[in-house]
């Protein structure tokens, strides 16, 4: 019997997907959604992808190919996608107390195995599925395994497989996925490793798990290549927090900045939570600028230890939409201040805090807005503090110059977004209308 | 006037969204002392209604096929996409790629939207056809004095001044 066993649970077309819940005219026609400012398509549903648009192909290069083919085009809907994200998370509560989101699409659920028979986890997969589609609108693929690299494998395939279910619980379902997937497309491994593997004759997973420990240790990273092998033989690593830029590089994007962590002990009161939490951001947002990206979305997240669940899990996340996205760290530790503020109840006792950034673009755009809260000018100076802060942590260490958690006040001002959809369930003025 | 405050807050907690929270403005000088309990986590109008905070959704009702069911232009109503649509619900069903609220009527095989209005007729859907139930109506929030029951964000601040 399995002690643990994770589902990966991924948004079809996520961002298209939220649009079409209140939009049932969409269903069945092309649709994509445009990055901020409407600079690329960022996301596609299988109609536009069958039509053969790219993912970040520029907006203005695909414009006329668009209009020609009727293509439904729309401005990235930020609050909307946050919204039904953090719904879709409620809703995978009900299979688990153990719900951990990984990106804006995508989140690990734990699947306590019962004890008394080997569970059908096909059924739960399914049930899982059809739970978010009804409740949500969201169609999800679900991959199982007993390690989460291995689910995010099963994920992968899943979303070939009709009935949008995989599940590999067994040593033989295992070893046709690894040996059906190429090297490149693991969880884990970078781009710079993938021709490296290849040289060494490894171009499949399969191969990759068949090496040998030493050999995997000298040749992909040490302790960290360890970890991802031993993942891949079926061998949960619970350390095993893999950068999430490495599988978006795979995709040929990046949607998420992740930082989460357990503490050492149960934590309840709301200085010390809101400590950790801020840390978590400085943390994210570090990450953020060295991949010169900018957020327009803060996930803040808690966790309860998970006997102790409520009704709504053991972990609850609370979603603060930036209308300008940003780097800057003073302005994701004010959101991930708030968002603590929503989720923090008096008396529970906390075992795990993070902290995610999401719906990502290139930073400073110039804003030549006439309701630009944020001068250029000023903006120049943020971007300039941001640099030395940086430098000045990587020539002297981690946290040599921290945040005393102090805010600043988020911006009002939307983007340019000519085709952007209401903020149907998070606004009283753009609210959901029905006849 | 803590009465008066208990309506001024839940409004705001309505939806995810982050709105201010404003006190009510006591008008002879009293220091409420409901203030000091404004943020009691479990004083929250949605988690209280709302069976489903999850696949709960608000909309603002635009037409005015059910006023027979006291449905108005400009009410708030509650739709709950966890419900098992059943004959004598109001839902949201879509009908031609558009959202219409209407009474669900299922008798045997015969299954019909019909509004509480007799200006709109009612639709009988075609033996075979798939009636695809958006979700079932669960609340609606109405104002009694006539004006439409949730005024948008800025009236609401300002009256809230």
């Amino acid at each position: 019997m399995a002690p643990n066993v994770y589902a990966l649970v991924d948004c079809n077309n996520f961002y298209v997907s939220c649009e079409r819940v209140f939009r049932p005219e969409l269903v069945g026609v092309p649709v994509v959604v445009l990055s901020n400012n409407d600079g690329c398509l960022i996301s596609r549903s299988d109609e536009a992808k069958a039509l053969g648009l790219r993912m970040g192909e520029p907006y203005f290069k695909a414009r006329p190919f668009l209009e020609q083919h009727r293509v439904r085009v729309f401005s990235s809907n930020y609050p909307l996608y946050g919204d039904l994200s953090r719904r879709v998370n409620l809703v995978l509560g009900q299979f688990s107390p153990e719900v951990e989101p990984y990106s804006i699409d995508e989140s690990f659920v734990r699947l306590a195995a019962p004890v008394q028979h080997r569970p059908d986890y096909q059924a739960l997969a399914l049930a899982i599925r059809a739970a978010v589609l009804q409740q949500v609108g969201i169609p999800v693929c679900v991959g199982v395994a007993p390690t989460k690299t291995l689910a995010k494998l099963a994920n992968r395939r899943a979303r070939h497989v009709s009935g949008g279910v995989l599940i590999l619980d067994s040593p033989e379902s295992q070893a046709m996925a690894l040996a059906a997937t190429a090297v490149r497309d693991v969880w884990g491994i970078g781009r710079r490793q993938a021709p490296k593997l290849l040289a060494a004759d490894i171009g499949t997973a399969a191969e990759l798990a068949a090496a040998t420990e030493g050999w995997v240790r000298r040749n992909l990273g040490g302790v960290v290549g360890v970890r991802l092998w031993r993942e891949l033989r079926g061998e949960p690593c619970l350390s095993w927090h893999p950068r999430p830029e490495a599988d978006d590089e795979a995709e040929g994007r990046r949607h998420s900045v992740t930082y989460t962590r357990s503490f050492g002990q149960p934590q309840r009161g709301q200085p010390v939570l809101c400590e950790a939490v801020a840390t978590f951001a400085a943390r994210a947002a570090e990450k953020l600028r060295r991949h010169e990206l900018a957020a327009h979305l803060v996930t803040v997240l808690l966790g309860t230890d998970r006997f102790a669940a409520t009704t709504e899990g053991a972990t609850r996340t609370a979603v603060i939409y930036l209308p300008q996205a940003t780097q800057d760290t003073s302005t994701l530790l004010a959101a991930a201040r708030r968002g603590l503020a929503q989720l923090y109840q008096p008396g529970a006792a906390y075992v795990r805090a993070g902290v995610l950034l999401s719906g990502l673009e290139p930073p400073g755009q110039p804003q030549l807005d006439l309701f630009t809260p944020i001068e250029p000018a000023r903006l120049q100076e943020q971007q300039q503090l941001m640099r030395t802060l940086d430098s000045l942590n990587h020539r002297f260490g981690r946290d040599a110059v921290r945040y005393a958690a102090t805010g600043t006040r988020a911006a009002a001002w939307a983007g340019r977004n000519g085709f952007r959809s209401p903020a149907y369930t998070t606004s009283w003025e753009e609210l959901w209308q029905v006849k | 006037m803590s009465t008066l405050f208990a309506y001024a807050i839940p409004a705001a907690q309505l939806l995810p969204a982050e709105l201010p929270l404003y006190g009510c403005p006591v008008p002879a000088g009293f220091p409420s002392p409901a203030d000091d309990h404004q943020q009691d986590p479990a004083f929250d109008l949605k988690s209280h209604l709302f069976r489903n905070p999850a696949s709960t959704f608000l909309a603002r009702v635009t037409g005015d096929s059910m006023t027979g069911a006291e449905i108005h232009p400009g009410d708030l109503i509650a739709v709950d996409r966890a419900l098992v649509p059943r004959d004598g619900h109001i839902v949201v069903a879509v009908l031609d790629g558009e959202h219409t609220l209407k009474r669900l009527r299922i008798r045997g095989m015969r299954v019909s939207l019909e509004a509480a209005n007799d200006l709109y007729p009612t639709l009988e859907l075609l033996s075979g056809a798939q009636l695809e139930v958006w979700g079932v109506v669960t609340h609606v929030v109405h104002a009694l004095e006539g004006r439409p029951a949730a005024q948008s964000l800025n009236e609401w601040r300002l009256r809230a001044r």
